[in-house]
């Protein structure tokens, strides 16, 4: 298969749908469509590669912007300095890599790899590691592929850049570059563990890029036509609706670093006197109807806006809002008992068992 | 205490005489092309029985939509040289990157970006880099640009940078408005930026309008000083409205609000002013509006900065009415519903035209609306009521029933019963509630700064005392100082014990 253009109109659908899948979490897409406006408008273009055309021996750079979503919003992304994260890894490692892809569809990062890809003319592989966002390293595919989670770069705007040269786990990757992170003034571009062509056609998740954009192409062009965006949605995937309603509660708390809390939805429609609660970590993890945890991570539970079909974050949700609640199937990588280990449930202290609502 | 309040609207310039807390007289007139005029129509009018000249006026307070409306129609606007602290972050998104293009095209008169700048927890950034400050400035000179607007990440919490950046343009260039985002802002740069940017914008139409407001009241024979109304309910002295006019955006729908309040007896309800083309819905909290937390569009620029937060549809005295399917606005005759409307004449069915019909309005000519029946009426009446609900609903914060003001000249839209409205509440003047939300602003003086190797009880004290003597320095009355705001935050990064504290206090204006 052939290299895909990727157009100025699919930038700002991927801006949309990698917010949905952004499951409440991974920051707002917004900075980076604006950074990638600019490097369209300056000429650079980018491509897109399915994963199953790389060769086995190709070298693949995975990046995301890591840190605080408060700090990115007075430290804006700067397409350039991700680009750098990715020289630096070349320069460490003597490797060249053959295409870009994102740690993170969800979210901000979702965007991060075309920048990174238009400053140094490579293509984005139609791949990432989540299928959503997450909020820590060892919520990744290659994570339960027990994958080595070294080397690590992280660069900031300022000339400063550290390399993380090794570790025995992915916990600890978190936790070091955490602290690097914490010390740039708690937001680093970085570019992960370089994966081979081969680790990337077993572990990881594909056509997520491609998947994002066609999510964002429906609620676009739901909005264009004043139709029902949620219909829009389902008709490009094969997810459930779990409940409509109003936002009638939110609690909210900063710890560890992590934004955790809870919402409660009143119904409306089909859905009226029946109750609602999402329980958030960053991202939304745990959804009960009426009392009875009927979804969970891994599978995605998206909020969107009843009428506009955009998705609703954790950090801005608020009192009133008409929101619809989906969940999306997850990828298969964390359906087995050890991606459950990583991203179930209980990885985010809720003693529940794993339950699909497609089952 | 006598006070007069002024609303200039688009439409009309709505004036009030108030007098120990009661209206005496409340007129309107046309709003004129220059503004000054229809001051002074509503200034004559409102006089016309001698009631002005009888005994002293201890105050006018003007609340306006002028600003707010210069930027939506890109009139009036003074190119802004932008200068960003904030190097090497932040350099591929540089100041004015998501304005719509039209208006950049008018305001940008250049942009500057240079280092310095801090971090969330207040450790600088990079230092300030002065000599470029200064270069910039020379720069800007060389250009003939008067209005600077200069913005440095995480100002809200060390506006230092930005200060000392704006001592360094005022020395080089003497005379020019200069505006930091930390005057303004919160956390998110762009947004305040774009604030701060609009601000300078409205440098020169700032300036010439409260010199026109204040001639037409020196015109009408009144001495007495002059208030600007604020979006959040509170006055300043006009010289320093004038150096941040965007703090008067939206104090016309806060006015509205207020006044309904103050007119109902009310600090804690709902209010729904129905204008002409548009409803505003705005709950108030002990007698002053709800904060916007979040990004609020202004002419197509996102901000983020003091508003009252508000929702607004498309429904008002003068909406269309279409039938077959049944539709009630969003378009509207507006102003020209006295020519336009069936019962006036005109050729189309408004919203005012089935209030005639139905007997709730004594206005134009009944018999020429007598072909819409009962249920007809009736049908739209619905409408326009789930309309209003729908709304209400959704700007509440928490469930159960409130109390609801109705207010504007479109208030008979709004039935007598609504889901989740524990009464809807009527009250004289109501055509006129922004002009009596004028009259009954109060003064505010505010503190936010970091204090260091202070215990926190004392901390805020201090802050206390500094609102208010700057609240008194506004000219707001001592005894009736109250503290409506107090918010403080470790910064665990500086040295000592630095803790930033932001308090804002608010009183009556002090008898002159």
């Amino acid at each position: 298969m052939a290299l895909r253009d990727i157009t100025a109109d699919d930038i700002e659908s991927l801006a949309v749908g990698a917010w949905v899948l952004g499951t409440g979490g991974g920051g707002s897409p917004y900075l980076g469509l604006l950074n990638m406006r600019q490097l369209y408008r300056d000429g650079y273009r980018v491509r897109l590669m399915p994963a199953s055309d790389l060769a086995d021996d190709d070298w693949v750079a995975a990046v995301s912007n890591m840190g605080a979503p408060l700090v990115g919003q007075e430290r804006l992304t700067d397409s350039k300095t991700i680009a750098r994260a990715v020289a630096l890894m070349e320069e460490h490692t003597g490797y060249r890599f053959r295409g870009i892809m994102a740690l993170e569809i969800g979210g901000g990062n979702g965007i991060q790899p075309l920048m990174a890809a238009a400053h140094l003319d490579r293509p984005v592989i139609d791949a990432d590691m989540m299928g959503r966002a997450y909020p820590e390293a060892q919520m990744t595919s290659v994570a339960v592929g027990d994958l080595q989670p070294w080397p690590l770069t992280t660069v900031d705007v300022r000339g400063l850049e550290s390399i993380v040269e090794k570790v025995p786990t992915w916990k600890w990757m978190e936790r070091v570059s955490r602290k690097i992170c914490v010390e740039y003034g708690s937001i680093a571009s970085t570019c992960k563990a370089p994966r081979t062509g081969a680790e990337v056609k077993k572990w990881g998740i594909h056509g997520t890029t491609t998947k994002a954009i066609a999510i964002g192409h429906a609620v676009r062009e739901a909005q264009r036509k004043h139709e029902d965006p949620i219909a829009a949605i389902l008709s490009v995937e094969p997810g459930k609706v779990l409940y409509s309603g109003k936002v009638v509660d939110v609690e909210r708390r900063a710890t560890e670093g992590f934004l955790r809390g809870r919402t409660r939805f009143e119904g409306m429609d089909d859905w009226r006197g029946s109750v609602m609660e999402l329980a958030f970590q960053n991202e939304w993890i745990v959804a009960w109807r009426d009392g009875e945890p009927i979804a969970t991570s891994p599978e995605l539970i998206c909020v969107v806006d009843s009428v506009s079909g955009e998705a609703v974050g954790t950090e801005t949700i608020r009192y009133g809002q008409r929101v619809t609640v989906i969940a999306l199937p997850p990828p298969e990588v964390f359906l087995s008992d050890k991606g459950l280990q990583h991203v179930g449930p209980r990885a985010f202290g809720y003693d529940i068992d794993f339950k699909s609502v497609f089952a | 205490m006598r006070r007069i309040g002024i609303d200039v609207g688009g439409t009309n310039t709505d004036a009030v005489l108030i007098e120990e807390g009661k209206v005496v007289r409340a007129v309107k007139a046309p709003t004129s092309e220059d503004v000054t005029g229809g001051i002074l129509d509503a200034l004559a009018r409102l006089g016309q029985s001698g009631v002005l000249r009888t005994r002293r006026i201890d105050g006018v307070m003007i609340g306006t939509t002028h600003f707010v409306n210069a930027v939506v129609q890109r009139r009036s606007l003074t190119p802004v040289a932008a200068l960003r602290l904030a190097m090497p972050a932040s350099a591929s998104l540089p100041p004015f990157c998501d304005w719509p293009d039209d208006l950049a095209g008018i305001v940008r008169g250049g942009v500057w970006m240079v280092e310095g700048g801090h971090e969330y927890d207040g450790r600088p950034f990079m230092p300030l880099d002065t000599v470029a400050v200064q270069r910039a400035a020379r720069e800007m000179k060389a250009r003939g640009l008067r209005a600077v607007a200069i913005s440095a990440s995480f100002s809200p919490l060390d506006s230092s940078h930005e200060k000392q950046a704006a001592e360094i343009v005022a020395r080089e260039l003497p005379g020019a408005a200069i505006t930091c985002s930390s005057d303004l802002g919160r956390i998110g740069l762009l947004e305040r930026e774009n604030a701060g940017l609009l601000n300078a914008a409205l440098a020169d139409l700032a300036r010439d309008t409260i010199a026109a407001f204040e001639k037409a009241i020196a015109d009408s024979g009144i001495e007495a000083p002059l208030f600007i109304t604020q979006n959040d309910g509170t006055v300043v002295e006009a010289a320093q409205a004038g150096r941040l006019p965007v703090y008067s955006f939206a104090s016309g729908a806060t006015n509205s609000m207020r006044g309904g309040a103050y007119l109902s007896g009310l600090q804690d309800a709902m209010v729904v002013d129905v204008g002409g083309t548009t409803t505003d819905v705005g709950q108030l909290k002990n007698g002053f509006p709800r904060e916007a937390n979040s990004v609020v569009k202004v002419g197509g620029v996102r901000t983020l900065f003091r508003m009252p937060d508000l929702m607004s549809i498309g429904l008002g005295g003068g909406s269309h009415v279409s039938l077959e399917p049944l539709q009630v606005g969003p378009l509207s005759v507006g102003y020209r519903l006295l020519k336009e409307g069936i019962a006036f004449g005109g050729k189309q069915l408004t919203t005012t035209d089935i209030a005639v019909a139905a007997g709730k309005l004594a206005l134009g000519d009944r018999a020429k609306v007598a072909h819409l029946d009962a249920a007809t009426c009736a049908r739209v009446f619905a409408e326009a009521r789930r309309m209003v609900e729908e709304t209400v609903d959704r700007m509440k914060t928490e469930a159960g029933d409130v109390p609801l003001v109705a207010v504007g000249g479109g208030a008979f839209l709004v039935p007598d019963k609504l889901d989740g409205v524990a009464r809807v509440v009527r009250v004289q003047h109501g055509d006129c509630a922004n002009a009596v939300g004028a009259a009954i602003a109060q003064v505010s003086g505010e503190c936010d700064q970091i204090f260091r190797d202070l215990a926190r009880v004392e901390a805020i004290a201090r802050a206390k005392e500094i609102a208010a003597d700057r609240a008194a320095a506004a000219g707001a009355d001592r005894s009736t100082l109250s503290t409506i705001e107090t918010e403080d935050m470790p910064l665990a990064y500086l040295p000592g014990n630095s803790l930033r504290v932001r308090v804002r206090v608010v009183g009556d204006v002090a008898a002159a």
